[in-house]
């Protein structure tokens, strides 16, 4: 266990210490304590920059199950480094946040802090694990703890169908990543991450390589909001706001863009690899950016913009995947697609993190976060108004923000792929920068409505509950810093490139760099008039032209029918599927005991039935049969009497006689197939039989002894003539194919040599196979002790027991 | 209605005693000729019942003291007891021993411990059936 490890499980230690803080001090806000840790953790992971920076890396192995090969590796590179310091450093400005955020004593705070540091552990060990099994464990913490933080305010419905959808969707990509997984390290013959990627050519060449990676992605679309499973995450939006800040924006739906990073190293030489990516990101982010005009609640505007921004640096990672088939360009233009993803992740965190802490902000002073109830707020909270400039221009992609510079490249990215004729794309790569452009557009709208509807025009102080006043200085901390963290990377890219951005990006497409040499990371803040420039000039014109007409076109979003989307198709789904089961279920099982022999009876004859038939299994020889003589044939007769009696009889006591008679018969057989204890036996036992059938028969309630003959039933014959015939066939092959010899010699010859006895019969019984009585007469115990607990033990009718000894 | 049925209890009486010897001679006879614990038992609870016809059950009762569930737990024991008395002599679990002997009123006998095996079994049949004839017997 080294220090990366105690890194990922200290959150999940402390957390075991959360409520004993709140309970012993309960006067200090439980988030004060929690707030040290990522500061601490945040501190660590900051010691790794040196280390990352010069590309080299750090790996730890603790054994968890080292028979399976499961062990819980971390593994440290430029990649892990950044999602470490995005988890922990947003992690402390989240918590710091909800320290003013949340009540001390109208919430409960331990549950609400027990479950972000979960949460925080969990997203440690997705991007510091080696092992996929580990991270899929880790994986799978991130969904439960995001569904406890979605439903802490458990007492409203739309907090528990927001849990429980980001639920069903992320767990089902869950587990159908697991099998991605699983397939992989079938493949590959271990589960290490590092080790795949060493062995990625061989891997492409395998035909379950599609599969693995059709699996692998969609875990990770799921996890990420990508078309069409993003339905989950405008639902989460019920989460207190520092959770949606944090995990619906920074970090959560990041993991789904971190695997895609991390193993891009394995799948990215695929031509697959690089359409489902990219179209799919793409089409994410315009479908998110167009649907998010038309939200009125700030945070869905916000869900559906994390969603479009998501799209984004997918489609930029999917692209980037270009890169790895043009290793002979001398300017390889591809890595530029992989560098912006990995600037535009820094970014978005940024700045969504502190819009999202800026409509809690709204929310918590106002009492609402409809935007058609605010308006005019700039004179009332003018550090709030600021912060919201700064992070909606970001994201709008103005300068001199840094969403300017991460949109050009974004842009930069597209325009190149016209130019290249790549896997059969040819004309449809215009299709890439129009689709970018147009989102960016919507995107523009978007970050000005949640800017000047709210702060700006006319302040309707009737709509809204509260006066609304500036936030208090601790609830404006974390968003400032972010904030500034946003203008400061705008203005001085730089910082972030050999620290940050580099390294990262080598991780993701390491098989490109040459050794000793660098990525060439240099994010310029002008760089001449050029296409990338030209669209950008756009898509701001477009914006403000459509932002200014909103009201005049805004009304063709009335026009899409509300029982397609996705949401709906989600809901009747789920509807379907239930009423589905139920029919099902319902329908087989009647509860009537003999649909359940028809059942299990056909099951027999059609499984019997197929096997004899599939394996030729039927035989006939005769050879081996004994000569049938005349008193075999007297009795055959008598039993068939009684038996077409039994099933004939119109009364009840006509068959039970009938029984008998064929016990009787059967001992007679027993007599003359010389068998002496078994003809004595059953004579006995079919007396006491017949008599306690004839006691049942006495005991039957008068209301329903109609003496009625039995109805013919059509399918009940044929059952029951099928099972006959199956049988018979079974004993006839069975009786016809013997191919050893039987073990009776040894008895014949040893019951009196070694057991003293002439009896054979007996001596197998008490001594031979002794151990098989043994349990006989248990049995005849228990029968015995359950017919009397049954009879003496009754519950009477006022439930009480009878106890009569 | 009370009958007189005097004669079929005289002849219970009577017919008791050969059914109970012809149950123990089969189940002494087991080990060489037809029969065993099994119908040996059987055949003990028939003559009991047969007394139960002839008289009711108190009077039985009052003539076999016995609970016949005690007579279950007490045959379960001496069966486990017999298959597990041969680890003490440190063979494996259920090897049976006989030897023949010299006794004073039946000469040269053997003597197996199969038999109190067999013995369990006889008591655990009988047990068994009186159990569910009286408790059928005595419900309402």
């Amino acid at each position: 266990m080294s220090l990366l490890h105690w890194a990922v499980l200290a959150p999940f230690i402390m957390a075991v210490f959360v409520p004993v803080l709140r309970k012993k001090a309960a006067l200090i806000h439980t988030g004060w304590f929690v707030l040290i840790l990522p500061i601490v953790l945040f501190g660590t992971f900051l010691q790794y920059l040196p280390v990352t920076m010069n590309n080299n890396t750090v790996m730890q192995t603790a054994p968890w199950i080292p028979s399976l090969g499961i062990d819980f590796t971390v593994y440290m590179d430029g990649l892990s480094l950044l999602f470490a310091l995005l988890i922990t450093g947003i992690g402390a400005l989240v918590v710091l946040y909800s320290i003013y955020y949340l009540s001390k004593t109208k919430e409960s705070l331990h549950h609400f802090y027990v479950y972000l540091l979960m949460f925080m552990g969990a997203m440690l060990g997705v991007v510091l694990s080696d092992n996929v099994i580990t991270l899929y464990m880790f994986w799978e913490f991130t969904s439960i703890s995001s569904f406890l933080l979605i439903a802490y305010w458990y007492d409203r419905d739309r907090s528990r169908y927001g849990a429980l959808k980001s639920m069903l969707v992320t767990v089902f990509g869950g587990l159908i990543m697991l099998g991605g997984f699983l397939v992989l390290s079938i493949m590959g013959n271990t589960f290490s991450i590092r080790e795949l990627a060493a062995r990625a050519p061989e891997l492409n060449e395998h035909p379950l390589f599609l599969l693995a990676m059709i699996l692998v992605l969609l875990g990770a679309f799921t996890k990420s909001a990508q078309f069409p499973f993003y339905i989950w995450l405008p639902d989460a939006m019920e989460a207190p706001t520092p959770v949606s800040a944090y995990l619906h924006s920074a970090t959560m739906v990041k993991a789904g863009i971190y695997l895609v990073a991390r193993f891009s190293p394995i799948f990215a030489f695929s031509g697959y690899w690089f359409w489902i990516v990219g179209a799919v990101g793409l089409f994410t982010m315009v479908w998110a950016s167009f649907n998010a005009v038309k939200q009125t609640d700030l945070k869905s505007i916000l869900a559906f913009s994390t969603v479009s921004q998501l799209g984004l640096i997918m489609s930029l990672l999917g692209i980037g995947a270009a890169s790895l088939h043009f290793e002979t360009l001398d300017d390889n233009i591809f890595t530029a697609a992989v560098i912006a993803a990995v600037f535009h992740l820094i970014n978005h965190a940024t700045f969504k993190g502190s819009l999202f802490m800026v409509v809690g902000i709204i929310d918590h002073e106002t009492g609402t976060r409809d935007i058609r109830k605010l308006g005019g707020l700039m004179s009332f909270m003018p550090i709030t108004f600021t912060l919201s400039v700064i992070g909606a221009f970001s994201m709008a992609g103005l300068p001199p923000f840094n969403g300017f510079l991460s949109k050009e490249m974004f842009f930069l990215s597209m325009v190149q792929l016209i130019e290249l004729n790549l896997f059969n794309i040819e004309t449809w790569a215009i299709l890439f920068p129009v689709l970018a452009w147009v989102g960016s557009v919507f995107t523009f709208i978007y970050s000005m409505i949640i800017v000047f509807n709210v702060f700006t025009g006319k302040f309707q102080p009737e709509k809204i509950e509260k006066k609304p006043q500036e936030a208090p200085i601790g609830m404006l901390i974390s968003p400032i810093v972010l904030a500034s963290l946003v203008v400061v990377f705008g203005l001085f890219p730089n910082l972030l490139s050999y620290s940050l951005i580099q390294p990262a990006a080598a991780a993701i497409v390491p098989s490109i760099i040459p050794a000793g040499e660098q990525l060439d990371v240099h994010i310029s803040f002008w760089h001449g008039i050029t296409a990338e420039l030209l669209m950008t000039i756009g898509v701001i014109a477009a914006g403000i032209l459509l932002f200014k007409f909103m009201p005049k076109w805004g009304r063709v979003y009335d026009h899409f029918p509300g029982k397609v989307t996705l949401n709906q198709f989600y809901n009747s789904g789920l509807y379907a599927a239930e009423r589905g089961s139920n029919a099902i279920t319902n329908a087989y099982m009647t509860g009537f005991i003999r649909s359940y022999l028809v059942y299990i009876f056909t099951f027999f004859i059609a499984a019997l039935g197929f096997t004899m038939w599939a394996k030729d299994a039927f035989r006939y020889d005769a050879s081996a049969a004994a000569p049938i003589g005349l008193y075999e044939v007297c009795l055959i007769v008598v039993l068939l009497a009684a038996t077409l009696t039994i099933l004939m009889a119109k009364s009840r006591l006509t068959s039970i006689i009938s029984l008998g008679a064929v016990g009787y018969t059967v001992s007679l057989f027993f007599v003359i197939f010389r068998a002496p204890d078994l003809a004595l036996t059953q004579l006995v036992i079919e007396t006491v039989s017949t008599a306690l059938f004839l006691l049942c028969f006495y005991h039957l309630p008068k209301l329903s002894r109609h003496e009625e003959k039995r109805r013919f039933q059509a399918g009940n014959a044929i059952i029951a003539a099928g099972v006959g015939v199956i049988v018979t066939l079974l004993g006839i092959s069975a009786h016809s194919s013997k191919f050893f010899p039987s073990i009776n010699e040894y008895y014949v010859e040893n019951t009196y040599e070694k057991a003293g006895g002439e009896n054979m019969v007996n001596v197998i019984l008490v001594d031979f196979r002794g151990f098989d009585t043994l349990f006989e007469i248990s049995v005849l115990s228990v029968a015995a002790l359950g017919i009397y607990g049954l009879i003496k033990l009754r519950l009477e009718k006022g439930g009480e027991t009878n106890e009569n000894e | 209605m009370k009958t007189n049925d005097v004669i079929f209890q005289t002849v219970a009486k009577v017919v008791f005693f050969m059914i109970i010897f012809f149950a123990v001679h089969l189940f002494f006879a087991g080990h060489y000729y037809p029969g065993g614990g099994f119908v040996g038992g059987l055949l003990t609870s028939g003559a009991i019942v047969l007394l139960l016809l002839a008289y009711d059950m108190k009077t039985v009762r009052r003539g076999f003291p016995v609970d016949f569930k005690w007579l279950i737990s007490l045959g379960l024991l001496f069966s486990v007891g017999t298959a597990a008395g041969s680890l003490m002599f440190n063979v494996p679990f259920f090897t049976h021993a006989y030897d023949y002997f010299q006794l004073p009123l039946f000469g040269k006998t053997s003597l197996h411990t199969a038999m109190l095996f067999d013995l369990g079994v006889y008591l655990v049949v009988i047990g068994v059936t009186m159990t569910i004839i009286q408790t059928i017997g005595e419900s309402e």
